[in-house]
């Protein structure tokens, strides 16, 4: 019987090691410092890939958020900070988690469903609430984006620029961002004008605002001299108001499929949102800074009557401001004006990406392009009643606003459709809680918009 | 051309209502009780909007 051969392993006896310090041999010495080197080269490559990865999911959140300070948004904060000073920037504070919470649910849920929030509330609810929800949203939509192009005619209206170049202007704009074909050159493009938004943070820094008293106000709650007036109420209503629309639902859940978001990136869509939260609540917070400083006491009506005054006091401050208003506005316009198409494309059927060119998806954009058309002509319009197109944004919202957020819970809460994703207990409850916050809040801001008498 | 627009409109409700015909969430005590305090806001909300209306045009 032959012998099997095997193969033995060729052992070579390590050479002797060199003497070296501390009883260690130079050889395990210089192991040792690579294997610490190759150590930390290895983190360093893993961080900047889960930068760049998020990077890459990095996008609805942000825009979103940054968009909610929209010409309304700014002209509220404006507003605050002018009546009180610093002493409601710890609530603006506390707003920032208010809209994480809710956004974060439509990432999770465009990222699962692959459904924008108009198809969802169909397909889970039916036709009724489906088209109740999609109306409504299309006149909000419609109704808000007027009150954007008066913010950025306003805006562009402090240098002298016409109303009809200021509309052409916009029109073009937010055309061409859109034309290209692709979502993520979209994204980007809206990018650059969210960094843009925060033109209200160097603004205030120019200005010297008294530090101890915005610590102060930024971290101790407190009520304004005077107490919980039905003037405070009307403010703290605005202001919750303007942190919570419902075209911000439908935006980033459509945004997350058109992005087509997996499961997989949900967690960097929250960190996105949460990034986007914060930069939320520090324009507010500057936009308040800006104008507890320098106007206070006054009254504001509104955010380009403000910028006049900071002309009036420092060119280059009102240039900011002016400039932050402008792009306020149009941040605010590209998102709804999307907002509306994604929704109608959604549930009509269409071809309804960002992805997809014009050819592809004719009726998408020229239901886009209707959208700005419409709303830039009423601003066009020789004494169109601007200041009652405002009250009804307030009005309308609150008929949507309720709904979305219910559905969105009620969504959530579906195990079927959410699986692994659904809310968890806290979420439930914090979710809840802040819902039904808002839903009281906003509906009283709705009827004293409609009784102003009503909290007197 | 507008008419035939409309046409095609109208079908294309008409096909929408008929997929989404019936609700696919489950219809737990919880949905039912969200769904219909929904409907009473709104009733409410819509009960406001035209009794404003009304003194606005008195």
């Amino acid at each position: 019987m032959e012998k099997e051969f095997t193969a033995q392993p060729v052992v070579e006896s390590a050479p002797a090691p060199f003497p070296g310090v501390n009883g260690k041999s130079r050889t395990s010495q210089r192991d040792a410092s690579m294997n610490a080197l190759s150590k930390l080269y290895y983190r360093y490559k893993k961080i900047l890939k889960v930068i760049r990865l998020f990077l890459i999911i990095a996008g609805p959140g942000i825009i979103v958020m940054v968009a909610d300070n929209d010409a309304g948004g700014i002209t509220t904060y404006t507003a605050t900070g002018a009546k009180y000073g610093f002493r409601l920037i710890w609530f603006l504070i506390l707003l920032g988690p208010v809209a994480y919470y809710v956004q974060e649910m439509t990432v999770r849920l465009g990222a699962v469903t692959k459904r924008g929030h108009a198809e969802a509330i169909f397909h889970a609810f039916g036709s009724f609430w489906g088209w109740f929800s999609l109306l409504d949203l299309v006149l909000l939509n419609w109704l808000t984006m007027i009150t954007e192009f008066i913010g950025m005619t306003a805006a562009l209206g402090i240098f002298g620029v016409p109303r009809v170049l200021t509309v052409l202007m916009a029109s073009v704009l937010m055309g061409t961002m859109v034309i290209q074909g692709r979502y993520w050159t979209w994204e980007k493009a809206a990018m650059v004008f969210c960094v843009l938004n925060l033109i209200y943070i160097p603004a205030a820094f120019m200005i010297n605002p008294p530090i101890s008293q915005v610590l102060r106000g930024c971290l101790i709650p407190q009520i304004p001299p005077g107490g919980f007036t039905n003037e405070l109420f009307f403010f703290v209503m605005a202001n919750i108001g303007t942190t919570i629309a419902p075209w911000m639902i439908f935006f980033q859940q459509s945004a997350v499929v058109d992005k087509s978001l997996q499961e997989k990136d949900i967690t960097g869509g929250k960190v996105d949102t949460a990034i986007g939260a914060f930069f939320t609540v520090a324009v507010a917070a500057f936009c308040v800074i800006l104008t507890g400083t320098l106007l206070p006491g006054q009254n504001i009506y509104d955010a380009a009557s403000a910028a006049a005054k900071f002309m009036g006091i420092n060119k280059q401050l009102g240039t900011f401001l002016a400039i932050g208003l402008f792009d306020a506005g149009f941040l605010g316009a590209i998102c709804i004006s999307l907002a509306s198409s994604w929704a109608f494309g959604e549930v009509f059927g269409w071809a309804h990406s960002l992805n997809n060119k014009v050819k592809e998806a004719p009726w998408f954009y020229a239901y886009y392009f209707f959208g700005i058309f419409l709303a830039g002509t009423v601003v066009l319009i020789p004494h169109a009643p601007l200041v009652l197109i405002t009250l009804f944004v307030q009005v309308i919202a609150v008929t949507l606003l309720p709904a979305a957020l219910v559905f969105l819970i009620l969504l959530l809460n579906n195990e079927e459709t959410m699986g692994r994703y659904k809310n968890t207990l806290f979420q439930n409850i914090a979710n809840i809680t802040i819902v039904t916050l808002i839903i009281i809040v906003s509906t009283l801001y709705g009827i004293s918009a409609l009784f102003p008498n009503i909290l007197k | 051309m507008i008419p035939e627009f409309f046409k095609n409109t109208v079908s294309t409700v008409r096909s929408i209502n008929q997929k989404y015909a019936k609700p696919q969430i489950k219809m737990t005590p919880m949905v039912k009780f969200s769904l219909l305090s929904l409907r009473l806001y709104l009733i409410f909300l819509v009960g406001i909007l035209i009794y404003r209306f009304i003194t606005m045009l008195r």
